[in-house]
């Protein structure tokens, strides 16, 4: 379907006043060759108009480059298919131009939050850890630490509904059908107290959503508030009378160390500083790597660099190797023959810790079938990617987690 | 024992504030050494014997004694190292350019791997042709160069409420400079046909990677000098940068030069995407938030002395450096305080300011031990003065997060090390 079916229709609607520049563009010579000789003088006024979100003026485009209205100049690139436009055009405005039909209640929603999004954002959307909050934190705007959610901050549903729908799960993104996205976003105004436990979001009343920061943004306005008193001669001597140190960084000591510096190698080996150093903790890092084989059945060192690629797919979750923590999946060291759900100190699913009571061991049989379609072998399970197509992946993934030794 | 080891040591002797061991290397660095210097005198291993034939480094990188010259992060800043931020060593670099191996990377979901092969780029929307180009369609356009600062809107943004992270590289590292190989973002624009009629039109720029990372720009930035770029300082973008293809939106700021670019369409209106919406957006101390802040307003900092760079050379000359940039254009002027802005002196830039460009600055001078509060002012070619952090927090408040372009301060203490401050 095309999103420019009726370009006039764009317009501030419901989640809000859409904000729209005023923009006279004069174009001085419209037959100029394309390629100017030298840049095009282009003087521009950029948009700032101050509270009432109306530029101030004009902007003026001296002369832009040509655009001689009978499109290409260089005979280059092909037309764009429409199913082409269609697979990558997915972005979703304010006034709903680009939103697809369909639509989900909130406890569909639910379910597919807690399958998808709840290991990062939390069961009711109030994020873990370090993960975003999309939920609470109404009226602490001007607080010392506002928290911004979707409920207290984002001004248009349309950017949830897009931003879903293109960029998450994280890790597996554009995964999502189209009613699970209606549903997770009906879910996620649930928990911001915005519609009722039995509504149900769709294209047809999507625009009626009122978000309560819709009227919570300025356009930049530094030109007005700050340029004019910070565009002026500076003071060069008897600027102040004194000066005091009000605050000093190393009282918060959150810098990091510089670990890993070639200079912390040298101060774990104090006592001797000589120019064979580097080489031997080189040296040291590989008689580890080394040590990491033995001990285990020889691996087919091609199948672990090509597991290596395919693990990719499985880093934003899960760690492996030396230092290893868990994240938001377990560390997989020593997975590979490992009981399941036994990772110590990770918070596991209901299903996945059960199966590990029952017995369940990570064999490659047990962990291909896993991999191969997780939901599917176990539905319970926290981790939300969508699987391994290729028995090839499979097996490279495989002999890649192999080459990690238990911890 | 040869001397970089003992400067590396030395400085970082500092950083752990091991003042006794500072001041031995500094006596051992002397060049008014008593006894005749055996590194003259002896014949050393490198003056003897052979170095490494031409066929044993195809691609060079930087020499093992300059190890500690890396992008770093900052690990409680962020739920995870895949959705995160490192940072430039700017403290240890001197000159205007940023070599690609130490500019900073801010990935929304990790630095992907596409090839030139498979790098397709799309403009469609309210053009007369949609269009898609392959990489060797772009290099078959007319091409410019162009030096660039990219800075990401949330530089210095952990120093709002106060001196917090202990190195410039921290507080000032989100920024790299290169010379962009590319082409006009208006040149591919007016190949799909833009039309007569421009009025409100916009542009919607996005990248191929997981985050989908997108962003709205208003057609005269983008018929001005926004490029499609896919060199950066001569080479290929490296591929933490957006390889093979990235957008360059000088002096704006850095989510908008989104990486691995796919598709460019021209639109009615802002998207007003989640990245200038839930972020990208400075909330002022009312609660309301400027939104659509694009520019980098004139900023500098002194890279040396700084925390990471304190003084170990003992008293005598000094050379105090630093950069400055501004995205409404040129620098013109960088003034140098050494109280904590009571008295400031001009700067020595080192070439003419460039548009949109980091320019470097030196002031070369003697130093006695004193302590000093070092900062400096950058001034650009519209008249603007960097601000103080007082004067931003005045009319912004705390909770702005991006665009903290505040003047900073170092404080030196009389054995060299040097600590980030806030003064009053």
């Amino acid at each position: 379907m095309s999103k420019y079916p009726n370009l006039a229709l764009f317009a501030g609607t419901g989640a809000g006043l859409v904000v729209m520049t005023v923009l006279a563009i004069n174009f001085a010579d419209r037959n100029i060759a394309p390629i100017p000789d030298n840049n095009p003088t282009v003087a521009l006024v950029i948009p700032g108009g101050g509270a009432d979100e109306a530029p101030a003026g004009g902007l003026i485009v001296g002369a832009a480059a040509a655009s001689d209205g009978s499109g290409g100049t260089y005979g280059l690139g092909r037309p764009a298919l429409p199913e082409e436009i269609a697979a990558w055009d997915l972005d979703v405005m304010p006034d709903g131009t680009g939103l697809p039909e369909g639509s989900g209640d909130v406890w569909t929603g639910e379910e597919v939050f807690a399958e998808k999004c709840a290991a990062c954002h939390g069961d009711f959307a109030e994020g873990t850890g370090n993960w975003p909050k999309l939920a609470g934190g109404w009226d602490t705007l001007a607080d010392k630490d506002p928290v911004k959610t979707v409920g207290s901050y984002w001004p248009y549903l349309s950017t949830v509904w897009d931003y879903i729908h293109r960029s998450m799960p994280f890790g597996a993104a554009q995964t999502l059908e189209v009613d699970e996205v209606y549903a997770m976003v009906a879910y996620i105004l649930y928990s911001n107290d915005l519609v009722d436990e039995d509504f149900t979001l769709t294209h047809e009343n999507f625009l009626e959503v009122e978000m309560p920061n819709a009227d919570g943004f300025i356009v930049d306005d530094r030109a007005e508030t700050e340029y004019p008193m910070w565009r002026t001669e500076p003071c060069m001597e008897n600027c102040k009378d004194s000066v005091e140190i009000t605050m000093r960084a190393t009282v918060l000591d959150v810098t990091p160390a510089e670990e890993g510096s070639a200079e912390e190698a040298f101060e774990t080996d104090a006592a001797i500083v000589n120019e064979d150093q580097p080489e031997a903790v080189e040296e040291a890092a590989m008689e580890e790597s080394a040590s990491e084989d033995t001990g285990a059945e020889a691996l087919d060192p091609e199948l672990v660099a090509a597991g290596e690629n395919v693990f990719k797919k499985c880093r934003a979750c899960h760690q492996v190797g030396e230092g290893a923590k868990h994240r938001t999946g377990p560390s997989l060291n020593g997975i590979v023959g490992h009981p399941a759900g036994a990772a110590e100190g990770f918070k596991y699913s209901r299903d996945m810790q059960a199966a590990g009571e029952d017995g369940l061991v990570w064999t490659e049989e047990e962990l291909t079938a896993f991999l191969a379609k997780p939901k599917a072998y176990m539905s319970g399970t926290k981790m939300t990617f969508a699987g391994l197509r290729k028995e090839d992946d499979l097996a490279a993934v495989i002999e890649y987690l192999k080459s990690f030794p238990e911890d | 024992m040869s001397n970089d080891r003992t400067a590396g040591t030395s400085r970082r002797a500092f950083l752990r504030g091991s003042v006794a061991a500072a001041a031995g290397a500094v006596a051992a660095g002397s060049a008014r050494a008593q006894d005749a210097d055996p590194l003259i005198t002896e014949v050393q291993d490198w003056a003897s014997g052979f170095g490494a034939g031409v066929d044993e480094v195809p691609y060079g990188l930087p020499i093992e004694f300059e190890s500690d010259v890396i992008r770093r992060n900052v690990e409680w800043l962020t739920a995870d190292t895949i959705s995160s931020i490192n940072f430039t060593p700017i403290h240890a670099l001197d000159g205007t350019i940023t070599p690609q191996g130490c500019a900073f990377e801010r990935h929304h979901s990790g630095a992907i791997e596409l090839k030139k092969e498979d790098y397709r780029l799309m403009i469609n929307g309210l053009v007369e042709t949609p269009l898609v180009f392959t990489y060797a369609d772009l290099e078959r356009f007319p091409r410019e160069n162009h030096v660039y600062f990219c800075e990401c809107a949330a530089n210095t943004g952990m120093e709002w409420a106060g001196a917090q992270l202990n190195g410039a590289q921290f507080t000032h590292g989100m920024i790299h400079n290169m010379e962009y190989t590319g082409v006009p973002l208006r040149t591919l624009l007016a190949e799909a046909g833009l039309g007569d009629d421009l009025a409100d039109k916009w542009v919607y720029v996005e990248g191929a990677d997981a985050s989908s990372n997108g962003r709205s720009i208003p057609m005269e930035k983008a018929l001005d000098d926004v490029l499609v770029a896919f060199k950066a300082n001569g080479e290929a973008l490296r591929k933490e940068h957006g390889y093979p293809v990235r957008l360059v939106v000088p002096g704006w700021e850095g989510n908008m030069w989104v990486k691995w670019i796919r598709r460019i369409e021209v639109t009615s209106g802002p998207v007003e995407s989640r990245e200038e919406t839930s972020k990208y957006t400075d909330t002022l101390a009312d609660g309301t938030s400027r939104k659509w802040t694009w520019v980098m307003d004139a900023k500098s900092v002194v890279t040396s002395p700084s925390p990471q760079m304190p003084i170990t050379h003992g008293h005598g000359p000094l050379v105090i450096t630093g950069m400055a940039w501004s995205g409404h254009g040129r620098i013109t002027r960088v003034d140098v305080s050494r109280d904590g802005g009571m008295t400031w002196e001009t700067a020595r830039l080192a070439n003419e300011g460039e548009n949109k460009a980091l320019t470097r600055f030196y002031l070369d001078t003697t130093w006695a031990g004193e302590e000093m509060l070092l900062q400096s002012r950058a001034m650009d070619e519209t008249g603007y003065v960097q601000p103080t952090k007082a004067q931003l927090r005045e009319v912004r408040g705390e909770n702005s997060i991006y665009h903290n372009n505040c003047i900073q301060t170092w404080h030196v203490k009389a054995n060299g090390e040097a600590e980030n401050v806030e003064v009053s």
